[in-house]
């Protein structure tokens, strides 16, 4: 039996001319041909909405759409409006890379955005990069930096772990103490600060006495504190999950008003508030903030306009509801990474798709951004060749039930040497 | 810590999760004892009894002890009547057969969880403790004046704590008078030993299912009040529950109550020292095997009766 061989026929070649000619003549075909089109950019949240991260999910969709309602307002970017498409991933890695999928290939959008939780990010990145899809995480984890990742995942609006651990390192071992234990999540996140906490404490001639890990779907947490030495002089934790309330109540009753000092990343406290009932005990207490959840009384403007803008108060609530605490510590990424990408695209001179490439490329060029409008946090470097950028870090402590910053970290203190460099690699 | 202490704590937070385990675990023992059905769904009528809770007492406002009141009389009794609406709606049409109620009670488990996510929403909201005071427990160590207390930081419990495991005792000695000495109970019992032949004798068999399957989930949401201002309510925290139930009543034997109290237990202490002493993850990969080696040797559980 022979293969029937595809031959031009009179019949074929007329039905393409005239599908050609209906193509060219509609209207709407026209509009792409521009380079300025009126095409919204889309960008594909991966939004954290359901599962372990539901809290972060909701304020990181609150900042976002504040941060795209000043960019929509201003001009949109290249003068296109930007349109963002929120899928939910549970939390959850698997579902994670899914939903970047959908973003790639059924929802066609420019870049993906927004993800928080760590393993989701592991889980999603690969297949962004399979994809060719500009990924844009919020996520603090080092697994940008460390080079486990690839050229189209980058962190252009928040610090990682081992930055903030080693510039606050001497700060813990100075004033608190120079035993110390801690208590971290037992997944991805979690491991970037047991992996970075020992070197940076025994650098400041202290010393790590042990490593409590706690699956962040814990719900009770007595138990895991037994293992807590007794000379311990500093305890460091940093808890995430749904239960976080019940970790830092447990953490209070399990110590009795005795115990450590105790030195928590706000994580711990993330949409909860400081005054809940049980809490009192962690009145002189150090905090670890990304972005200083109580207004501060030297709270620049660029910040007041932000914290108006996302809608929440000066307790670092939402002007809604004030039991609706935020995740004020890191939901600032969400802005400052929308800013980041529209400053891309407007120096790749982005259209589409097909200039993602030089999206990253124009992203990996950023060095310095100063505190401003588009960075309320506060100044920032980007290392372009490891894709992670740096910033100061705000060590609060509680005064009167109040987070008031004691101590701010220069960006120099959080650099260390590069572990990757992404542009070596082919896109 | 040192080990005393250490113990002393680890049997305080275990006896808490065997109160707790022990009301939710006789909830499904009874309804697989008496209807023959295995509930899936059973940790999400524990989930509902949280959830409710902290509706009730959000809605109730004032002093906590107020709305955790009410929320003790009210979550159970809202559950159970769902409970036996699901059983008069579903489990009935099926005819209790065995192998469709299980996948029926799958899908009531999703539908439950999933409403609870799309009116309650996915946060972790916590319902605040009627009285919540911290006990230390002093401890007697040999220093170097001789023996002396000393109070050990870490070494305490709370009176909230030790207020769940004297209900869950009391609830659980009710049950066992419902069973044992009242009308009800007699015709639970009936039902149970032989079906058919309680059907012949005019007993109202449907009514003592639906009866049935409400308290079984009324039990588990009560258990869920009890913890709930421990933990907290959340959309997601009827999986635990679940699996350990099924490991308490497999061990115990399916449908004994004394089986299934004992096995929680011992599952619970378990659970509390092998967590505190190595890892929680450890304690229930042992649990989880006891429920390997004893459907291996003693396939009925440890009371239950062989089936004939």
């Amino acid at each position: 039996m022979t293969t029937p061989t595809k031959t031009a026929t009179r019949r074929g070649a007329l039905k393409t001319l005239a599908g050609g000619a209906a193509a060219a003549a509609l209207p709407l075909w026209a509009r792409y041909t521009h380079a300025q089109s009126a095409e919204p950019i889309r960008i594909g949240f991966q939004q954290h909405r359901t599962g372990i991260g539901a809290a972060y999910g909701r304020w990181y969709g609150r900042t976002t759409e504040a941060a795209v309602g000043l960019i929509n307002a201003g001009g949109g970017i290249n003068g296109r409006p930007v349109e963002i498409v929120a899928e939910d991933d549970g939390t959850d890695p698997k579902r994670g890379a899914e939903v970047v999928e959908k973003f790639a290939n059924q929802h066609g959008c420019d870049v993906g955005f927004g993800t928080l939780f760590s393993h989701v990010v592991i889980g999603s990145a690969p297949r962004a990069g399979e994809l060719k899809l500009p990924y844009f995480v919020v996520s603090e984890g080092t697994h940008v930096s460390s080079g486990m990742l690839n050229r189209y995942t980058l962190q252009p609006g928040i610090t990682d772990v081992r930055s903030q651990v080693i510039s606050m390192a001497p700060f813990i071992t100075e004033t608190l103490g120079k035993k110390v234990t801690m208590i971290f999540p037992d997944y991805g996140f979690g491991y970037d600060h047991r992996d970075a906490l020992a070197p940076a404490i025994e650098a400041q001639g202290g010393e790590v006495l042990a490593k409590i890990a706690i699956p962040p779907s814990e719900t009770s947490f007595t138990r895991y504190f037994p293992k807590i030495p007794r000379d311990t002089e500093v305890l460091y934790h940093v808890m995430v999950g749904p239960a976080v309330l019940t970790f830092v109540k447990e953490l209070g009753e399990f110590f009795g008003g005795q115990g450590p000092a105790l030195f928590g990343f706000i994580d711990s406290l993330e949409a909860v508030a400081i005054n809940s009932p049980g809490l009192d005990f962690l009145e002189g207490s150090h905090f670890w903030e990304g972005m200083c959840r109580h207004q501060q009384p030297d709270e620049t403007a660029h910040e007041a306009f932000y914290r108006e803008a996302v809608g929440v108060d000066a307790r670092g609530a939402s002007v809604n509801d004030p039991a609706d605490v935020s995740t004020y510590g890191h939901m600032f990424g969400c802005w400052e990474t929308l800013h980041v990408i529209k400053a891309g695209m407007e120096a790749a001179g982005y259209r589409g798709p097909q200039d993602r490439a030089a999206l990253i490329e124009a992203v990996e060029a950023m060095s310095d951004m100063p505190q401003s409008r588009e960075h309320p946090q506060g100044a920032k470097r980007f290392n372009g060749k490891t894709h992670q950028v740096f910033g100061h870090q705000f060590i609060s402590q509680v005064k009167n039930g109040t987070l008031m910053r004691v101590h701010t970290t220069a960006i120099e203190d959080s650099l260390y040497p590069d572990m990757v460099d992404y542009t070596t690699q082919a896109f | 810590m040192d080990l005393g202490p250490y113990l002393v704590l680890a049997t305080l937070e275990g006896a808490v999760t065997a109160a707790v385990l022990a009301l939710t675990a006789v909830g499904l023992s009874l309804v697989f004892g008496v209807m023959r059905v295995v509930n899936i769904a059973h940790g999400e009528f524990f989930m509902l009894g949280a959830v409710l809770a902290w509706w009730v007492a959000t809605s109730v406002g004032g002093h906590p002890a107020l709305g955790f009141g009410a929320a003790l009389i009210a979550a159970p009794l809202i559950v159970g009547a769902l409970a036996m609406a699901a059983d008069m709606t579903i489990l009935k049409r099926l005819d209790y057969d065995p192998e469709r109620t299980i996948v029926a009670t799958i899908g009531l488990l999703y539908i439950i969880q999933q409403l609870t996510l799309m009116g309650y929403g996915p946060e972790a909201r916590p319902v605040e403790a009627p009285f919540n005071t911290r006990l230390a427990i002093p401890w007697v160590e040999h220093g170097p004046e001789g023996w002396q207390m000393i109070w050990p930081w870490g070494l305490g419990t709370t009176t909230y704590k030790l207020a769940v495991i004297g209900a869950a005792v009391l609830i659980l000695c009710a049950v066992w008078a419902v069973m044992a000495r009242s009308r009800l109970g007699l015709v639970m019992r009936a039902t149970q030993a032989d079906r058919e032949m309680a059907m012949a004798f005019g007993i109202p068999v449907e009514r003592v299912y639906a009866i049935t399957f409400g308290l079984g989930a009324g039990l588990a949401a009560l258990a869920a009040v009890l913890i709930v201002p421990i933990q907290q309510a959340h959309y997601l925290m009827g999986a635990d529950p679940l699996l350990l139930s099924f490991i308490v009543v497999i061990i115990g034997g399916l449908g004994s109550l004394p089986g299934t109290v004992l096995a929680a237990v011992l599952i619970g202490l378990s659970d509390g020292i092998i967590s505190v002493f190595f890892s929680p993850t450890l304690a229930k990969i042992i649990a989880t095997l006891l429920v390997a080696l004893v459907l291996v040797f003693r396939p009925q559980g440890l009371f239950g009766k062989r089936a004939t």
